[in-house]
């Protein structure tokens, strides 16, 4: 019943990472000046996030039919490479990026349902999504729609129980329509991740989901990977991504506590000529 | 999808209870109701459901959180999911996933919770005496609370037509003696006037209900003259008629299967503070502890949550007005 042909008019590689790389230059847009935010994670998520819009999903926030993916994006402290990659697939016309984390602003330092409209889920407490993903791919199994459900989440977010009575679940009713993309950057609110979380790909095998691990900032295999996933159409899958926290601009990836990064007004230019030179 | 149709074999239903009855006429009726529980489906009474439509009922295991992340899932994919467990589990291990994916959002989704108030046998661990309080002070929940088993029946339909998320409190059939509600129908609202009287004014709900009619009947013997307003609508609040009861009468009474902090009491109380209503009010309820194991009966007497400790409040109000 799930759809396995690829999505339409899939990019050549050299084309995607061209746009992970204007993805980048809007998180650094969008974050300068700040003083500080989730410029690391936006900068990390980038290739993930080209290769789903752009590639692997066939995503159309304005048509919630049986052939149109969805996405429930549970890790919302990531919004800033969220906006910067929907902005450059074509589904924020109208907004503006650098309003990001301003008062009164749409685009919000986290994500917030209905806000705007093709926000999912609100993802502010973590670990909320992948349970809602699951029961979202229930029930098109019941309407028998082909389309497939995208979750996003992280390593930090399997410290959660809520993690894993949905793992156990998803597995438990064999929901081959639910891909689960896992970031895996290894940090957390404290810094490096606090309590182990590995081996992820293991752990998710052991509920009855198909797993791999795969390097996600490698816009050529993340591509590979997803298409292997599409073969796998009788279990729910798990697509573990090893990113680096602020992927593109090493003063960013070298800074300490990068959880939540601290810039000064002064290396913004700096952040954003680092960007250009090392991708 | 289930045929309409889906028979149920008689025995399962007849041990089903009320709420089971009930559930199973809105699955007929309703093709688009997906019922889930976590691990309690058949105290709860969902056996005749899960039998009819096997496809329509999903048991995600000892899983609060996830009970309520699928339930939301399913609403979004347009289905209406109807959340059973116990009112501890459902507001206590699941708070943050109702607050923040059904309540925040406004999603229809529906939390039906057995076992409120002291209705467990089973202790501290069981007995939901903080559930309405939890729920209450969410913004955008519809909280209900049926004063017997006929009324939860409606309870439930009104639930599932309502569009947005409802937390409601389920009863399984022998925690009370029917209520005498005359032709009045549950509607979310509106509280309903059971007696009029003009000396006290009690305000009850759930459970209490029946033991607040009870306690009216002995103070008319003993020529108090009592009025009753029955609420089974906790949020939205009926603020008109409790401050209509209050001018009328002049003093109130609240009972609840509740702690006294964050149900009735409060409600009635904020009610008359923000109208500038100098009513004195006295609580029927859990007091501010935890209840103890044994029988229905033995817990109610032990934690005054009877007909004589509603009497025993209206004198001690009577004679501190004198």
């Amino acid at each position: 019943m799930v759809r396995d042909a690829p999505a339409p008019a899939t990019p050549a590689l050299d084309e995607l990472r061209d746009r992970a790389k204007q993805i980048r230059r809007n998180v650094v847009r969008m974050a300068s000046g700040k003083g500080e935010g989730y410029v690391g994670q936006g900068l990390d998520v980038a290739d993930i996030l080209a290769v789903l819009f752009l590639s692997e999903m066939r995503y159309d926030p304005t048509d919630r039919g049986p052939e149109t993916d969805r996405l429930i994006f549970s890790a919302g402290h990531y919004s800033i490479g969220l906006w910067a990659a929907l902005a450059e697939a074509g589904h924020l016309d109208g907004y503006d990026l650098e309003s990001y984390g301003s008062d009164g602003a749409t685009l919000i330092m986290s994500t917030h349902e209905g806000h705007p409209d093709l926000i999912e889920l609100t993802g502010g407490s973590l670990a909320h999504g992948l349970g809602v993903a699951a029961g979202l791919a229930v029930g098109y199994r019941l309407k028998g729609w082909p389309a497939r459900i995208f979750c996003f989440s992280t390593d930090g977010e399997a410290q959660e129980g809520s993690t894993w009575e949905a793992a156990m679940f998803a597995g438990h009713e064999r929901l081959g329509n639910l891909i689960n993309v896992v970031d895996v950057n290894r940090t957390q609110a404290d810094g490096d991740l606090v309590i182990e979380v590995e081996p992820l790909a293991e752990k998710y095998r052991a509920f009855g989901w198909w797993a791999a691990d795969v390097d996600g900032n490698d816009v050529g295999a993340l591509v590979d990977v997803f298409e292997q996933a599409r073969a796998v159409t009788d279990v729910p899958k798990a697509i573990v991504c090893r990113t680096t926290l602020g992927r593109g601009v090493p003063m960013i990836v070298n800074r300490e506590r990068n959880h939540f990064v601290r810039v000064g007004d002064d290396e913004w230019d700096a952040v954003a000529r680092e960007l250009e030179v090392s991708m | 999808m289930s045929a309409p149709t889906a028979v149920v074999d008689p025995i399962v239903l007849e041990k089903s209870g009320p709420f089971g009855h009930a559930i199973l006429e809105i699955g007929r009726r309703r093709s688009d109701v997906v019922v889930l529980s976590a691990d309690v489906a058949g105290v709860t009474g969902l056996a005749p459901f899960a039998q009819a439509f096997p496809d329509r009922f999903v048991n995600v295991g000892m899983a609060e959180e996830n009970l309520v992340a699928v339930a939301l899932g399913l609403a979004k994919a347009g289905f209406v999911p109807v959340a059973t467990t116990f009112a501890v589990f459902a507001t206590r291990r699941a708070l943050d996933f109702i607050a923040i994916q059904c309540a925040l959002n406004r999603a229809n989704v529906k939390i039906v919770a057995a076992l409120p108030g002291i209705y467990s046998t089973f202790g501290p661990t069981h007995q939901g005496i903080d559930d309405l309080a939890h729920m209450r002070v969410l913004p955008n929940m519809t909280v209900l609370d049926p004063c017997d088993n006929a009324e939860m029946q409606e309870a439930i339909a009104a639930a599932v037509e309502h569009d947005g998320p409802v937390y409601l409190r389920e009863l399984l059939g022998k925690e009370t003696r029917d209520v005498d509600r005359g032709s009045h129908r549950f509607e979310i609202g509106p509280a309903q006037m059971l007696h009029r009287g003009t000396d006290i004014g009690i305000v009850a709900s759930g459970i209490m209900v029946r033991r607040a009619q009870d306690a009216v009947a002995k103070l008319a013997e003993r020529g108090i003259s009592a009025a009753l307003l029955k609420v089974s609508t906790l949020k939205p609040f009926d603020e008109d008629a409790v401050a209509a009861l209050a001018r009328g009468t002049g003093a109130l009474v609240t009972a609840e299967n509740h702690s006294v902090i964050g149900g009735l009491f409060s409600a009635v109380s904020e009610s008359l503070a923000k109208r500038g209503q100098q009513v004195p009010v006295r609580a029927v309820g859990v007091r501010d502890e935890f209840c103890s194991f044994g029988s229905n009966e033995y817990v109610a007497h032990t934690h005054g949550l009877t007909a004589d400790a509603v009497v025993a409040a209206v004198e001690d109000v009577l004679a501190a007005r004198r």
